[in-house]
């Protein structure tokens, strides 16, 4: 254990919770003295003398008037988030109560929190490490269990691993440059170009995933995009309200600047779904064909996952027709709908496709295993490569990739090695922001103990 | 008998002589306290200057004030400018010497410098009184009063000389060791450790057959390292090249068992990148040759420099395995090789001036600080120099950051990562390397130099000229459109491709296959543009035309870290209150103390996230 002892700084107050009218609010007040200046406003038993983890009734006045009966939760240093002395207030959670009460604690001497600084004195603290900091940044941002689980991947150094791998083939290939500038004068053996540029090739073909990952990694933050494709009356808008009610967990519906954009969010296993373009699912009793199509193909262009729903054979072709105009990366399912309808056509249909799975939207039978399916998609998706999800990661991966991709530049014009190795520890250096390494001591070490040199 | 000096120099080597040079001229009494009159400025190891990035420091130190460019100038038998096939950051001056003339050259300098006097003794001890140094104490017993000490003392501290199984106390060849210095430093409260380096035999030329080896000329149009008016060599004489086989392997083998490296009696480390012969085919056992550079010491002498073939085998099986060798199967051996082994004191001990942080106003340069080559050597003594007269005198530090000079790198990693192996330059040490170049080191530090009183006007002129000339130069490409008609029988020949519409010449330089020289040889247009300058400020203002995008991405990563620079830290900052810190930054950080971030991100142990914290603490 760190037995260091903490460093508490000024009292600093904020809303934890999110902005915006719910029934509940917790203002944090973290530093030294938080506990005494929140029991000066406060009335009920004497937190300074409060056992730490313990919570407390009590109200909180301005000295003149009651502002709002509250829960007071009190954290002893160095029990606590920041690991100073930090007290959590849940009042109610209104506007006018939160912001009077964060004007009292201002009149006390706290000051506002700025964004981050909680996580930022705990890291201070010793509560974590760097790459954890901005993990926690994450975990702060996550609301789904999927987005949570990526953040602790991260935490875990799946993230780092990677990175490592690839730093290592880029600082053989440094050094290899290295070595003919620096000793270019013995008797070494000349980097092939030809070899480079493969190797770079082959170092662009590993990060360009790593950087798209990050389109995945966002998917899971704002929501894995589906899209429900089918002619009229199959049944879409039953089974979005379905699933829907399923669940019985509508996160949100986010109308955009036209009324095509609408989009329901929901939760599936811990998963946060998107679904695109149900504005168009539900408008489809007057749905005129054409428009129809294009729509279709408008919503499968914006998802990851897409839903083939047919009730029939005619409507089978029709979809499958489509999906072979699906690109390669996209994931889709094939569902059956209406198996209560017409039950003896169900076998039939099947064969239409392996993968097809059936069920009653009506009667929501079956939508047990399409959600089950749904999950798996993004498991599959998520497990098998690194996630990456952090933007200042994302930026670094960017920079590696544009400094690798000038050092192929480098090679086509027939640039010197010095020039091409300012590239090249360019991409070191970005990778580096990342992962935290020095780079010149290894190029010199690999040198050295590769190869021989020395007058 | 003696004055009370300003600056008193223990050590008259290549860090000693630029020392007592730097102090004198800027205006201090400085006394040169040498063992021995006789062996001033020599040159223990191989016969030359420069090489890569080493030339950058001699360039560097020449555009300072420093005056290792100008002895080496005027007495060099060889010039070549290495690395002319890669970009002009790579190019390196590196010229052979005449050993003899290189220790006189200099003496003369330092006996022509009224503010030098010179004392042949040894610094046994040094005074010091309140953690401040006082002068020195040497082996008559004499007590000469200074207000600073830099102490060059080389390989001399405690110097053990090793040839086989005999080993015998030593400096060098022939000369006595120094002892006594090293016991004080640590009472006092120094960290000390041991380093090991080692030469090759010398031999008589007169007895090897050149047929047999492969020339290596100098330069046909050989350039030089000052930017002073020094003469370029007219004449020079060639190296060789030879290599070692299986069968020079063999017969050194058979020496190993009295190796003391092998053998364990041998304790200090030594460079990796210098390594001796029997530990080339000892670690490298697959290579089956190895080269040998032939190197003559001097105009008139008939000894020969082996380089390549340091080794501290018994001298009987040195004979015989270089007689081994193609074209040495004739050899008289003048001197054998040996090793050596010396104290150093770990450079974290050193502020970035080269001043100790236990002692006031005493300052370490050179080998002592666990370094390697005659240029970092030098280099280090001018910096001592400069800032023992500076503290002396009140004024504010002299120090060169890692975007200025390769000095700048250098002083640097010593004093933040310190050195385990004896520390050589190298460019990739540097990670602004496009923009330390041998060619424009005059336009980095000159200025710098002349501020300081140390470079005179004369040079500072120079530069100017020099850089009035290079933006002239460079405006009249930018605005210069050729037209195919012009220009294109010229890239015909050039084997590129033609234009098609008029271009401006700063467009077409880009080209790799494009110089400003092809250019003019071959239109009589570019070569009367630059027919009224000089010719070193056509090349500086190519390349910068030729390579800005390079030049500039560096730049901005020197903005960058430069940010991180202006982030000062407190002379008494408590790291102890900083709980996140890893326990081995902490401790780095507590003992190097920096004085900003970024010197605090190179200290070695310090994490990305141990500076993460700090700018969190410093950045509210």
């Amino acid at each position: 254990m760190n037995t260091t002892p903490v460093h508490q700084q000024e009292v600093i107050c904020a809303l934890a919770t999110p902005s915006g009218v719910g029934a509940i609010a917790v203002i944090r007040v973290s530093g030294e003295g938080s506990i005494s200046m929140v029991n000066a406003i406060f009335k009920g038993k004497n937190l300074e003398k409060a056992e730490s983890h313990t919570v407390h009734f009590g109200t909180i006045s301005d000295g003149t008037d009651i502002i709002d009966e509250v829960l007071v939760t009190v954290f002893k240093t160095p029990r606590s988030f920041t690991k100073e002395d930090s007290i959590e207030i849940s009042c109610h959670g209104s506007d006018y109560i939160i912001r009077q009460i964060l004007k009292i604690l201002i009149s006390k001497g706290a000051r506002i929190a700025k964004p981050g600084e909680f996580t930022q004195r705990a890291f201070l603290n010793g509560q974590f490490d760097l790459v954890q900091a901005e993990a926690v940044a994450d975990l702060i941002a996550a609301d789904s269990q999927s987005s949570h689980k990526t953040a602790l991947n991260q935490l875990r150094g799946g993230f780092s691993k990677k990175l490592a791998a690839l730093r290592t083939e880029l600082i053989h290939f440094a050094s290899l440059i290295e070595l003919e500038l620096d000793f270019g004068e013995e008797d070494v053996e000349f980097a092939e170009r030809d070899d480079l540029r493969k190797l770079i090739e082959h170092l662009l073909e590993t990060i360009a995933p790593l950087i798209e990952s990050f389109d995945l990694g966002n998917a899971i933050k704002e929501g894995v995009p589906v899209a429900i494709i089918g002619s009229p009356n199959v049944g879409k808008s039953t089974l979005l309200n379905a699933l829907l009610n399923e669940e019985k967990a509508i996160v949100t519906s986010i109308a955009g600047t036209t009324r095509d954009v609408i989009e329901d969010t929901m939760l599936l296993g811990g998963i946060k779904f998107r679904f695109i373009d149900t504005a168009g699912i539900r408008e489809t009793v007057d749905f005129v064909e054409s428009i129809g199509i294009e729509r279709s193909i408008a919503a499968m262009e914006k998802a990851d996952i897409v839903i083939f729903l047919f009730d029939s054979e005619e409507t089978f072709r029709d979809i499958k027709a489509l999906s072979e105009t699906l690109p390669a990366d996209k994931h889709f399912l094939f569902v059956l709908n209406k198996i209560d309808i017409d039950i003896n056509s169900a076998p039939r249909l099947y064969l239409l496709h392996e993968e097809t799975i059936a069920i009653s939207a009506q009667t929501q039978s079956g939508l047990g295993a399409l959600t089950t399916k749904l999950i798996a998609l993004v498991h599959k998706q998520s497990a098998t490569d690194t996630v990456v999800t952090n933007l200042r990661h994302y930026e670094h991966l960017q920079k590696t990739f544009n400094s690798l991709t000038d050092v192929i530049n480098g090679l086509t014009l027939g640039v010197t090695g010095d020039f091409l190795a300012q590239d090249i520890r360019l991409s070191l250096h970005h990778l580096g922001e990342i992962t935290g390494t020095i780079v010149t001591d290894d190029l010199l070490d690999n040198i050295f103990s590769k190869f021989c040199i020395g007058k | 008998m003696f004055q009370e000096y300003d600056v008193i120099v223990v050590g008259a080597g290549h860090a000693g002589c630029e020392a007592a040079a730097a102090a004198a001229t800027m205006g201090s009494k400085v006394l040169l306290i040498t063992m021995n009159m006789h062996t001033i400025a020599q040159m223990s190891c191989n016969p030359a200057m420069g090489g890569v990035a080493k030339g950058q420091i001699v360039r560097e130190i020449d555009a300072l004030g420093g005056q290792s460019g100008i002895v080496s100038d005027k007495t060099m038998i060889q010039f070549r400018m290495l690395n002319l096939s890669k970009g002009p950051a790579m190019w390196s001056p590196r010229c052979q010497s005449d050993r003899a003339m290189f220790a006189t050259e200099w003496r003369n300098i330092l006996e022509n410098n009224p503010n030098v006097d010179f004392w042949q003794d040894t610094a046994k001890e040094l005074l010091v009184e309140d953690g401040q140094v006082k002068g020195v104490k040497t082996s008559l017993g004499i007590e000469i009063k200074s207000k600073s000490v830099v102490l060059t003392n080389g390989t001399f501290l405690n110097g053990l000389i090793h040839i086989g199984e005999k080993n015998f106390g030593g400096g060098r060849t022939g000369e006595k060791a120094a002892t006594g210095l090293t016991e004080q430093l640590v009472q006092l409260g120094f960290q000390a450790g041991r380093m090991k380096t080692g030469t090759p035999p010398r031999v008589d030329g007169r007895s090897l057959d050149y047929s047999k080896m492969e020339e290596q000329p100098g330069d046909e149009k050989p350039a030089k390292f000052s930017y002073t008016d020094t003469k370029p060599l007219a004449k020079q004489r060639s190296c060789w090249i030879t290599y070692t086989n299986q069968e020079v392997h063999d017969v050194l083998k058979t020496g190993f068992e009295k190796s003391p490296m092998f053998s364990g009696r041998i304790k200090g480390l030594g460079p990796r990148y210098c390594p001796s012969v029997e530990d080339k085919i000892n670690r490298f056992a697959d290579k089956d040759r190895h080269q040998i550079f032939v190197e003559p010491e001097g105009w008139d002498t008939v000894e020969v420099y082996v380089n390549g073939f340091s080794t501290s085998l018994p001298e009987d099986v040195q004979y015989a395995a270089l007689r081994k060798i193609p074209g040495f199967e004739n050899a008289k051996m003048f001197r054998p090789g040996y090793a050596i082994e010396y104290d150093y004191f770990p450079p974290t001990q050193l502020k970035s001036t080269l001043e100790t942080h236990l002692i006031k106003n005493l300052f370490f340069a050179g080998q002592i600080n666990g370094t390697t080559g005659y240029e970092e050597a030098a280099c280090q003594g001018l910096m001592a120099g400069i800032n023992a007269h500076r503290n002396v005198n009140d004024l504010s530090p002299f120090v060169l950051k890692r975007s200025e000079a390769y000095i700048g790198v250098l002083i640097d990693d010593l004093i933040n990562k310190g050195t385990e192996e004896p520390y050589r330059m190298f460019t990739s040490r540097a990670e602004y390397r496009t923009l330390l170049r041998q060619d424009n080191a005059d336009i980095r530090l000159t200025a710098k130099g002349y501020e300081i009183g140390l470079a005179s006007e004369d040079r500072l002129d120079a530069v100017k000229k020099k850089q009035n000339e290079v933006e002239h130069i460079i405006s009249i490409f930018a605005t210069t459109k050729v037209s195919p008609e012009e220009i294109n029988g010229a890239l015909e020949q050039m084997e590129t491709a033609l234009l098609r519409e008029k271009t401006t010449l700063s467009q077409l330089l880009k080209r790799p296959q494009i110089s400003v020289q092809k250019l003019a040889e071959h239109s009589s247009i570019v070569a009367g543009l630059i027919a009224a300058f000089e010719e070193e400020s056509v090349q500086q203002a190519e390349i910068n035309l030729k390579y800005d995008s390079y030049i500039e991405k560096e730049m901005l990563l020197v903005d960058k870290m430069n940010r991180l620079e202006n982030l000062n830290i407190i002379d008494n900052f408590n790291y102890d209150i900083v709980t996140s810190l890893s326990y081995e930054g902490r401790e780095k950080l507590k003992r190097t103390r920096p004085s900003t971030i970024g010197q605090a991100s190179r200290i070695s142990g310090v994490s990305p996230s141990d500076i993460s914290v700090l700018m969190l603490y410093i950045g509210r």
